[in-house]
């Protein structure tokens, strides 16, 4: 039977990971579109303005679909878990409210400008809108992730009143745990949004299409993916000790370690078995590995999942497969973004590489879904770690209301989905627009 | 709870976004549900959606502003006026959705079949709101069936109530008018003809509605009692009396931007009538008074609202000027040279 906690729960995970298909390029490509527009104001080279204008028309037809799912997650939050809207109001409402203020309103009025203003414009304040677009985006990820932080360790906080309210503004804004999120989560979106570019700039290169221009894009996002690449294998790890400090259950959970252990080792191949709560296979150990990487000792003791009753752990196999997986792909993103650094001045004579990056474009995707399924799978059974349990959380609506808006989600969100990647589809294959039919920021006088 | 002076400076920045909202998003909406009715072609259907190109997006972060101020300031508030009103709301929001999405869209296909899709989806996601946003409102100024834990006793279809749906008829009329108004100054030739006339007619049953409306809440709410026990307060139903009739006035003179703004002044201030007649309530229980959700007893902490009364201070006026700003910049008219670059919508 299907109950309100369960249908609520599925709708966020729809929402949510459906939003999250368009946030990390908004994210990224922002920033990168507007790197290509500096070095056209800087250089006057045209090729950087026909890639500030090809990447932005990209950016666009992503932002549109970011944007309108994104005001479904903060309402969500008041339509079904109107319980945890009012127990934790007071700290969590805050911080999104601070983000639409600081950062929305920026972003959404300033890439309209930069949309219509190319004929209006100077040059360099254009390039400042475009600039101010990536700024605001990225400074409401920070914002959103705070809150997200909280959830996943409340800080800051004292139960009054019968709800959480705020004793420390400062401890909540300063959240190492909503910090570490941040950081992680804004570096998987811009090694999405460089293999994006990487991935599409392959394609046109291995046909010889406009390969100057392309060219030119190639070596741009190589440094860009490399960058962060590699900061995400080590900030993953920063972050991965944070949980282990702060949520235990879910540092058990994505190992799939059962028994308290000291000295823990790190099994390169496990296979969970839920139901008997144990592994059906482990293979390969790494002694202390597990140890060292939470808590910086080989020797270190870390908790099992027995160490919990039942109905305080999370769901382990999905946890575990989706952190596996994700760690995985960020390994191969990094291996992969050495090769490509390696070839960024000639990637036309590296055939394999130009063969393989347009597909991996969908990759950064998978691991970003997948960091979320951890982030909030792993939470679980809590809404607000350790604070207040999910299923105390929701609103008082009938499940058939529920139900009836589920479906309607995935209805008009695979449409939509499937209508916004046709379109991205289309214009990456299309190219950018040709020289000459080409204005540039204020030639034509308005 | 304590009771603090934030509490009322929320309640009304609170209703200070809403009324804001409205008013700038009235207008996109207005455009929308005029689009079949007034564009002969698709130039006519281009500038009607150009007319709204760069404003729309930032006009709908109001929306969200506004919903996060109820969530941050007023959570229980916020709480039982999303979940209790769950339907709606989710029309609402799949309806913005589809407008926004049918901006963006529209013109990066030719086929005309692609274009009246995304024109559907348009006039129906300008419609939806409007019309919800009325009957909304109008049902938090009679009250909703809310018993003392904030449960909904009724269903939607409860909500679309006389009184309710004269709400959500008054909203629809005031943004047709409030859209017609904007294409008078951001089209030329026939176009603008045509929107002047459509603002022109639409006025007078605009103007029935605002007269039916503030006598109806007479009958139908209590809104009236603060406006009498505070007299200064009926400068906000004056002003907005004032704004109305001062519309027809404008246009016939040719004064177009005075004729909007006279528009913007009454949408604004319909707005602040209702919320002023709420005060100090923000949701008042049909069931018992007392279970009426009010600025005492369902606000954050003095704390919270402190500091978030410091955010907004500091960045709402920024918002304001930069806003202003784009309005500036981009408030020529939509030229047919304007549609042939590929920027344009």
């Amino acid at each position: 039977m299907l109950d309100v906690v369960l249908l609520s729960r599925l709708q966020f995970a729809v929402a949510s990971l459906f939003h999250f298909l368009f946030v990390p390029l908004t994210l990224g490509l922002s920033i990168l579109t507007a790197i290509f527009e500096t070095l056209y104001v800087k250089t006057g080279d045209e090729d950087y303005l026909r890639a500030a204008k090809f990447w932005g028309k990209l950016f666009l037809i992503n932002f549109a679909l970011g944007v309108v799912t994104g005001i479904t997650l903060e309402f969500q939050f008041g339509t079904n878990w109107s319980k945890y809207s009012m127990y934790v109001g007071d700290i969590f409402g805050s911080l999104l409210a601070i983000e639409a203020t600081l950062a929305f309103f920026l972003e959404s009025t300033f890439i309209a400008v930069w949309h219509f203003g190319w004929n209006r414009l100077s040059p360099k304040l254009h390039a400042l809108s475009i600039w101010l677009v990536a700024i605001a985006s990225n400074i409401s990820a920070l914002w959103i992730l705070l809150a997200n932080g909280w959830m996943q360790h409340p800080v800051g906080y004292t139960i009054r009143n019968g709800r959480a309210e705020l004793t420390n503004f400062l401890e909540v804004v300063t959240n190492p745990f909503g910090w570490m999120e941040f950081m992680h989560t804004v570096s998987g979106a811009y090694i999405l949004a460089g293999f994006f570019v990487l991935g599409i700039s392959a394609w046109h290169l291995r046909r010889k299409r406009e390969v100057t221009f392309f060219k030119k894009c190639f070596k741009v996002a190589a440094v860009w993916t490399l960058v962060f690449a590699l900061f995400e294998v080590f900030n993953g790890h920063l972050h991965g000790s944070e949980v282990a400090k702060a949520q235990p259950t879910k540092l058990a959970a994505m190992e799939s370690l059962w028994e308290t252990k000291q000295g823990a080792p790190m099994y390169l191949l496990v296979i969970p078995d839920e139901e008997h709560e144990r592994n059906k296979l482990e293979l390969f150990p790494i002694p202390g590995m597990l140890s060292l990487l939470a808590y910086h000792d080989p020797g270190a003791t870390v908790k099992g999942l027995k160490e919990w009753p039942e109905e305080e752990r999370p769901p382990v196999a999905l946890t575990f497969w989706s952190f596996r997986l994700m760690v995985g792909l960020g390994f191969l993103f990094a291996a992969l973004s050495l090769w490509v650094f390696w070839k960024r001045n000639n990637p036309e004579e590296a055939p394999w590489l130009l063969r393989i990056l347009p597909w991996v474009i969908p990759l950064p995707y998978l691991a970003c879904e997948l960091g979320w399924m951890v982030a909030e799978v792993g939470r679980q059974p809590w809404i607000v770690y350790g604070l207040m349990k999910t299923s105390k959380a929701v609103s008082p609506i009938a499940p058939a209301q529920v139900g009836i808006s589920l479906l309607a989600f995935i209805l008009v969100y695979t449409l939509l989905g499937l209508v916004d990647f046709y379109l991205l589809f289309k214009f990456a294959r299309k190219g950018p627009s040709a020289k000459k039919t080409l204005a540039a920021p204020s030639s034509i006088n308005a | 709870m304590e009771q603090n002076i934030f509490q009322i400076i929320w309640f009304i920045l609170w209703g200070v976004l809403w009324a804001v909202y409205f008013t700038l998003d009235g207008f996109d909406f207005g455009l929308g549900m005029l689009l079949p009715f007034i564009a002969k072609n698709d130039v006519d259907r281009r500038v009607i959606y150009n007319a709204a190109g760069p404003f729309w997006d930032g006009n709908e972060v109001w929306l969200i502003t506004a919903g996060g101020a109820t969530f941050a300031a007023f959570p229980k508030t916020y709480a039982v006026m999303f979940s209790a009103l769950y339907t709606p709301l989710l029309l609402i929001l799949f309806a913005l959705i589809l407008r926004g999405v049918a901006f963006e869209f529209r013109a990066k296909e030719e086929s005309p079949v692609w274009k009246g899709i995304w024109d559907l989806c348009l006039v129906v996601g300008s419609f939806l709101p409007a019309l919800l946003f009325g009957v909304a409102f109008a049902n938090f100024f009679q009250g909703l069936p809310i018993d003392w834990q904030g449960i909904m006793h009724g269903n939607t279809l409860s909500l679309l109530n006389p009184y309710g749906l004269l709400g959500g008829l008054l909203f629809v009329m005031m943004f047709i008018v409030h859209g017609a108004l904007w294409l008078t100054i951001k089209s030329n030739g026939a176009l603008k003809r045509r929107a002047k006339k459509v603002a022109e007619s639409f006025w007078v049953i605009e103007m029935l509605l605002v007269i039916i409306f503030l006598v109806a809440t007479g009958f139908f709410t209590d809104l009236w009692v603060n406006f009498f026990r505070y007299k200064w307060l009926l400068i906000i139903p004056a002003l907005a009396l004032l704004g109305f009739v001062a519309i027809p006035g404008f246009l016939a003179y040719g004064s177009y931007w005075k004729a909007w703004f006279s528009s913007a002044l009454a949408i604004l201030m319909t707005t602040a009538f209702g919320v002023a007649g709420l005060f100090p309530r923000l949701i008042p229980s049909s069931l018992n008074p007392d279970w009426s959700l009010t600025i005492y007893n369902s606000s954050s902490s003095p704390l919270t609202l402190k500091i978030m009364t410091a955010v907004a201070l500091i960045f709402v006026p920024i918002v304001i000027l930069y806003q202003c700003w784009t309005y500036k910049t981009f408030s020529e008219k939509v030229k047919p040279e304007f549609l042939e670059t590929e920027e344009a919508y």
